[in-house]
């Protein structure tokens, strides 16, 4: 019996996708049935999901020390395969099938507003946070207001201004904070902020930016607006990674005096 | 056959991200930008055309309906392999500055929503 476990392992590890495909799959069961049972469907089966996903990837995050969450248990890795960019990105294409362009078209204007509105608003607010927080010189809080945009503006930002790999790690910390609260956020919150229908959902995108947030968020809310703000949260990462250190730097530059330089 | 739409649908996303790549390197960011929103406009276009003139069967769609219908589960994947643990050890400037940088981008979609909001009155006029 003891030499079992090893044999049911290396299958695993071998067939790390296929394993995945089960272990999300009881996941996703699992929730839609607590989803119907326990809060007779109140709280969305997905929404439930991804909250699990989420409890799951901080266990494996303390029991490994890893930084790929569940992923990082050796037979689970396939998740992150699953979970991860290249099979993300094909999913939230293919829900764009079916969609009208139209729909795009017609809030284009909205869409970019919401765009630059969303990324000052996240620079802004993280910049102030971290000026509260003693982090006073403009290379630190623009780098800080960067992650507030998403964890991938914030280490891109303070790489080009040199920023020290504390206050990068901090915007990392940020921004994973932002991404793991827009998708839990959202489906509560939908109802309050209008958000239902194709012309808020590309709003709510621009706005939000984390590509993530938003995947999750829309999905627990509404599958049918999910390719409306992805369309839109989907050019947030390179706008914010272009303003961030060019014209917001200065801007902050400009307000706060370059006296104080990093330590 | 299903393929087809897959491989249609792979098209899209290789071929938009390599557009959002040059776009990143045009403007100078090694970042790609939009590739994902323009790869979901080409198959849109794509497929429309497609579809209009009938050359879309049913197991052509079946390829690309199969991704799209397993996206939630892969989302859920993808929650599972964040770093959870960093983002709660990271500290109260990170959970601070997040906090409230969600809930004022939550605030302001209502506020964009209804500017150019179309008068349903005037009908077709934008």
């Amino acid at each position: 019996m003891t030499a079992l476990w090893p044999v049911v392992e290396s299958v695993l590890v071998k067939y790390s996708l296929v394993t995945a495909f089960l272990f999300i799959g009881s996941i996703v069961w699992g929730s839609y049935a607590i989803s119907r049972r326990l809060t007779n469907g109140r709280i969305h089966g997905s929404a439930i999901a991804i909250m699990v996903g989420l409890a799951l990837a901080y266990l494996g995050g303390i029991s490994t020390g890893g930084t790929k969450g569940i992923a990082d248990i050796g037979c689970l890795a396939g998740v992150g395969l699953m979970g991860g960019a290249m099979l993300r990105d094909l999913a939230i294409v293919a829900t764009a099938f079916g969609a009208r362009l139209e729909e795009f078209l017609d809030t284009g204007a909205s869409g970019i507003v919401s765009l630059l509105a969303g990324v000052f608003i996240s620079f802004s607010v993280g910049a102030l946070v971290a000026y509260a927080f003693g982090y006073r010189d403009a290379v630190s809080m623009t780098t800080i207001g960067g992650g507030a945009a998403t964890y991938i503006v914030g280490p891109v930002t303070g790489t080009a201004l040199e920023a020290s790999s504390e206050v990068i790690a901090l915007s990392v910390a940020t921004g994973l904070v932002k991404s793991i609260l827009v998708m839990v956020l959202t489906p509560y919150v939908a109802n309050w902020i209008g958000l239902d229908d194709p012309r808020s959902a590309l709003i709510f995108g621009g706005l939000m930016g984390t590509t993530s947030g938003v995947a999750g968020g829309l999905a627990a809310t509404d599958e049918r607006l999910v390719p409306y703000g992805a369309m839109t949260a989907t050019f947030y990462t390179g706008l914010g990674c272009l303003l961030g250190p060019s014209v917001v730097f200065l801007i902050i530059q400009a307000i706060v005096g370059s006296a104080s330089l990093a330590p | 056959m299903a393929i087809y739409g897959t491989a249609l649908l792979a098209f899209c996303l290789l071929l938009g991200t390599v557009i959002g790549k040059l776009i990143g390197q045009a403007i100078g960011i090694s970042a790609n930008v939009g590739g994902v929103g323009i790869a979901m406009l080409l198959l849109v276009v794509i497929c429309g055309r497609l579809q209009r003139s009938g050359a879309m069967p049913m197991p052509t769609q079946g390829g690309i309906l199969f991704w799209s219908s397993i996206y939630i589960p892969i989302v859920v994947g993808m929650a599972a392999s964040q770093d959870v643990r960093a983002a709660i050890t990271g500290g109260p400037a990170a959970a601070f500055a997040g906090i409230v940088t969600v809930a004022v981008c939550f605030a302001m979609v209502p506020v964009i929503s209804s500017i150019g909001r179309p008068d349903p009155k005037q009908g077709a006029e934008r």
